[in-house]
């Protein structure tokens, strides 16, 4: 069976043979002249058109981005700030990278347009500390759209000025989350914000509304400028609009980034046949579809989901849709996109050990449940690993999991406690026999261990 | 009372019981209205809200609403108005009262979020108790027995953090046992202005500490230490000297400036360890200066003054008593008094029914520094008011009594009478001070008490109890933290039997009884009596003194009022 085709809109001109990430390569390829186009209608049209293209947020949690324009509040006479999360941390994503190195003017054009339409004078990038190649590339980008007026004081002759800068952070992945993020850009520790009362789009940078928006996502609203709302909902699966791009990750044959239609490929043929299947003599044994903190699933699960006319229809990991509304159904997320493969020679117990202790240096240590869990279910798995497991210690992690997930400021309480409590969900009979596990003789290597 | 609400106040729901409170009022504080408790940490009534310790979760629901018609939907069965709870629990301390805004804390969701944060509190603290200062007064201890699981599932190693790091000169950290509340760093940056404490490192290793070069040497910094609702921040001073629960709790006042800030002094079999704030919201709030804690270390100084001397040799009281009113009879007409601004109101009362006795001149020392804007005014006495309301002075105090100095020197003052004034110290110089007989009523030796013919002890404001005026004009009481020391007199006695002794209508020496007099012969204080004054105090009216130039400076709820032009 042919795999299925790729409906490259974002990554159009990634690693086309030719294309540089140059103003000139760009404008040949007919660069900016979306942003033309956007300055001459009104902005509250644009912003309609977002709403009507059903745009959902590609950073992970999937929040329709024309909704997010219309919280802004824009009677405050406060000046209204774009932020552009290009702070992409969670482990298993390298989408936004590949935008910023390869095509960064793409980028811009999103940005411009979109602070055009939210009457935006200052838009900052916030690019994570780990990318200076990509900071670079993006300052170079903005000179150059700066001097072909692009970018600047007086927009294309308008009388519109927006000024873009790039921030870069210090390597945390907190940073992502958006008022953490807002917290860092304004100089401070990347705390995040109690909600209420500090919502972006109503006290966000300085205390003004803000709009955060992921990298991917404002390069979007270039396309839907190009096509129209309308045309663009067309894309992919009701709800579920546009094309995404999926990272492919671990033990696969052919990982890579993809970008499909949501929701117009399943799971299966992404890992199957897009990426060749499992490697020789080898089978998946799970697979996080949306980055790590999405919950894991297990390859030979199925999933009872209910139709809209009252229905039922039972799934395989195979069958799941990459789309945002099945996998939230099915008990996990879309996230970011960051398709994560584990084959049989995984053990699930050193795998979360990993992922545990990622959290744990992850976790910014503001509020009680994510400082002290986080930490504390990287010291169980660590402890489990280095020989001292005990058969009880799968129902202490998922019991500690639960006491943090949807009792945090921010959503890190659920990035840290979902792999554990998913991978204790569904591998507990694992966690049970590790104990005797560890006191057989290795076949393999054993995973190193931060 | 509360059956129809004021516009300003809304009705909310706390765990089935209805109660109106002002529109945006904390949850926390709602909840304690009807007596439900809601724990937490890191929040503070007097600090901007951080939400960071998650131990103030609450359920929180909201009455529903048809989305097109704005009409209540009813729930059949009760026949009330439906709740929508919010699935997720929210913090009680960011949430505000809303008209119809229900809460629930007695669930068992919300008895699991409680003991999920106790237990992740827990964790990584060391359980110190038997050598931490803070137990007795911790919120981790008391929370853990309210609202903790009892018993603890963690096997793994603890995180080692600093034990003893010197923040300041009079604050010292126990980083192990500090649960990161965020209540010092945000009390230094909102009400000390001095934005020196924050969080390094991240996660669970994340460690309280000053920025690199500074001190907490701020004269607020010992508030962390109120605040601090563990053992982490620890005063230097009262570290590892008493277990608080042996500690008597007396009501007192901070002496050291016309702001008057409400204290607590404790104390054990007669000897006093620390002074901590009491929260008055119309003075101090909850705070004090660092600078007023150490006052109680002059009950017990070397220099204290222990006895009766008539012409330096020790006599009995009676006998002093007899040779100052000789003196001062002998002398009546060329006789000035000397009161003081840190005497009690009643002290003042009674010094002026002495000089009136005497027909003598009455003065006060003013004693004047800068003000911090804060807790500490630019007036250093305590009671300059005092002295006004009791008529013993009738203007302001000048710093030095160059006009008594000018009436030595002309001979018209033969004896001074000093209560509780350093008189030596106030420009009066050695030759002037030999011209004249002192009778001296004070606390500590000093240059005028070496000069004096006749030197009574007396009490520091810790042995005993009476009022001060602070600088917003508010009567406020502090009482008798410790018995006096030995030979040390008390002095409204001293004072009653010196106006006695010169010929002087008899008064009591007996603070209530005293009160009664006040109350009598001092409109402004008419209706009041010692023991009905509130532990907040009661503003007098200060419009008899609004020409006055007093000196304060703004402090925390206070303003001064216009300064009259100069004339």
């Amino acid at each position: 069976m042919p795999a299925p085709q790729q409906l490259r809109i974002i990554f159009r001109h990634i690693d086309e043979p030719g294309y540089s990430n140059d103003l000139a390569c760009y404008v040949r390829h007919g660069g900016y002249a979306m942003l033309k186009k956007a300055v001459a209608m009104a902005p509250a049209t644009l912003i309609d058109e977002v709403k009507k293209s059903g745009l959902r947020g590609r950073g992970g949690a999937g929040f329709p981005c024309g909704v997010k324009w219309g919280l802004v509040d824009r009677k405050s006479g406060k000046p209204i700030y774009l932020v552009v999360n290009a702070d992409e941390s969670e482990p298993g994503t390298f989408k936004d990278r590949y935008i910023i190195h390869q095509d960064p003017h793409q980028l811009i054009e999103g940005i411009m347009i979109s602070s055009f339409a939210n009457n935006v004078k200052q838009a900052y990038i916030y690019i994570r500390g780990e990318m200076p190649h990509g900071a670079r590339i993006l300052e170079k980008a903005i000179a150059e759209a700066r001097a072909a007026n692009f970018v600047g004081p007086d927009i294309l002759g308008t009388g519109y000025g927006c000024e873009i800068y790039v921030h870069r952070g210090a390597g945390a992945y907190i940073c992502g989350e958006e008022t953490g993020l807002i917290e860092s850009l304004e100089g401070k520790r990347p705390y995040p914000r109690i909600k209420p009362p500090y919502f972006p789009a109503v006290l966000g940078l300085y205390q003004c509304p803000t709009i955060v928006n992921n990298v991917e996502t404002l390069c979007h609203v270039k396309h839907i400028v190009e096509m129209g709302g309308d045309n663009y909902a067309k894309i992919g699966t009701p709800n579920n609009t546009g094309t995404r791009i999926l990272c492919v990750s671990g033990h696969v044959q052919r990982p890579g980034y993809y970008e499909y239609e949501v929701g117009k490929i399943t799971l299966g043929e992404l890992l199957n046949e897009v990426c060749g299947g499992p490697l020789p003599g080898r089978k998946f044994k799970a697979v996080i579809p949306g980055g790590s903190s999405a919950k894991i699933l297990r390859f030979g699960e199925t999933f009872t989901l209910k139709n809209k006319d009252g229905s039922s229809r039972t799934l395989t990991v195979e069958d799941i849709p990459m789309d945002f509304d099945t996998l939230a159904a099915c008990g996990t997320m879309g996230g970011s996109g960051g398709v994560i493969v584990m084959d049989d020679t995984v053990n699930m117990v050193e795998a979360l050990a990993n992922i545990n202790a990622f959290y744990a240096h992850e976790s910014c240590g503001q509020c009680t449940p994510c400082r002290e869990g986080s930490l504390w279910m990287k010291k169980i798995t660590t402890r489990m690993v280095h020989d001292h497991a005990r058969t009880e210690d799968g129902t202490l992690l998922k019991s500690v999991a639960d006491q943090i997930a949807g009792r945090t400021i921010c959503a890190f309480g659920e990035a840290c406690s979902w792999p554990t409590q998913s991978f204790v969900a569904k591998f507990g009979d694992e966690f049970k026999a590790y104990p005797e596990t560890k006191k057989q003789p290795k076949t393999g290597g054993a995973l190193e261990l931060v | 009372m509360i059956a129809t609400p004021k516009p300003d106040l809304v009705t909310v729901n706390v765990d089935g019981k209805e109660i109106a409170v002002p529109r945006g009022t904390n949850v926390i504080e709602a909840a304690r209205l009807v007596g439900v408790d809601v724990p937490y940490y890191c929040y503070h009534p007097k600090l901007s809200i951080s939400g960071n310790c998650r131990m103030c979760l609450i359920e929180m629901g909201m009455p529903a609403v048809d989305p097109a018609t704005k009409a209540p939907i009813m729930d059949g069965a009760t026949g009330k108005q439906k709740i929508n709870w919010i699935p997720r629990p929210q913090i009680g301390c960011a949430t505000n009262a809303a008209p119809g805004l229900h809460i629930r804390t007695n669930t068992p969701q919300i008895k699991d979020c409680r003991e999920g944060v106790m237990e992740f509190l827990l964790v990584n603290h060391p359980l110190d108790c038997p050598i931490c200062d803070q137990a007795g007064e911790c919120k981790l201890q008391e929370q853990s027995t309210g609202y903790g699981r009892g018993y603890s599932r963690f096997i793994e190693q603890k995180n080692v953090k600093p034990k003893r790091t010197q923040l300041g000169p009079r604050v010292t950290l126990d980083d192990e046992r500090c649960i990161l509340c965020s209540r010092c760093i945000r009390f230094c940056k909102e009400v000390a202005k001095d934005d020196v404490l924050g969080f390094v490192d991240r996660g669970s290793y994340s460690t309280l500490t000053c920025y690199p070069g500074k001190a907490l040497a701020n004269n607020y910094s010992l508030n962390t230490v109120d605040i601090c609702p563990v053992g982490a921040l620890t005063s230097t001073d009262f570290r590892f000297k008493m277990r608080v629960w042996f500690l008597k709790q007396t009501n007192s006042l901070d002496t050291e400036s016309s702001v008057g800030a409400n204290t607590v002094v404790w104390s054990r079999e007669g000897v006093i360890y620390r002074i901590t704030p009491r929260q008055n919201d119309g003075v101090n709030d909850t705070w004090m200066a660092d600078s007023g804690r150490d006052l109680f270390k002059v009950v017990r100084a070397n220099d204290r003054l222990t006895a009766i001397k008539v012409n330096g040799a020790n006599t009995s009281l009676d006998a002093a008593v007899n040779a100052a009113g000789e003196l001062l009879k002998s002398a009546t007409g060329a006789v000035a008094v000397v009161g003081s601004g840190r005497s009690s109101v009643e002290e003042q009362f009674l010094t002026r029914k002495l000089a009136e006795a005497l027909k003598a001149s009455t003065q006060l020392v003013s004693r004047v520094g800068q003000g911090d804007g804060l807790l500490i005014s630019a007036d250093r006495n305590p009671n300059v008011r005092g002295a006004l309301v009791t008529g013993l002075i009738k203007d302001l105090p000048a710093t030095k009594l160059t006009s008594l100095g000018a009436a030595i020197d002309a001979g018209k003052v033969k004896v001074v009478v000093s209560v509780g004034e350093e008189i030596a110290a106030a420009d009066l110089s050695a030759a002037q001070l030999a011209k004249v007989a002192i009778v001296y009523l004070g606390t500590h030796a000093n240059a005028t008490s070496a000069a004096a013919r006749v030197v009574i002890p007396t009490l520091t404001v810790f042995e005993k109890s009476g009022t001060f005026v602070n600088q917003q004009f508010r009567l406020q009481k502090f009482h008798k933290v410790v018995p006096c020391i030995a030979g040390a007199q008390d002095d409204l006695a001293v004072l009653a039997r010196l106006v006695s002794a010169v010929g002087g209508a008899t008064v009591a020496g007996e603070l209530h009884a005293l009160w009664r007099t006040l109350a009598a012969e001092v409109a402004a204080l008419a209706p009041i009596s010692f023991a009905t004054l509130p532990d907040t105090g009661l503003l007098l009216d200060a419009a008899p003194y609004a020409a006055l130039p007093f000196v304060e400076g703004d402090s925390l709820h206070f303003k001064p009022a216009a300064k009259p032009a100069a004339a």
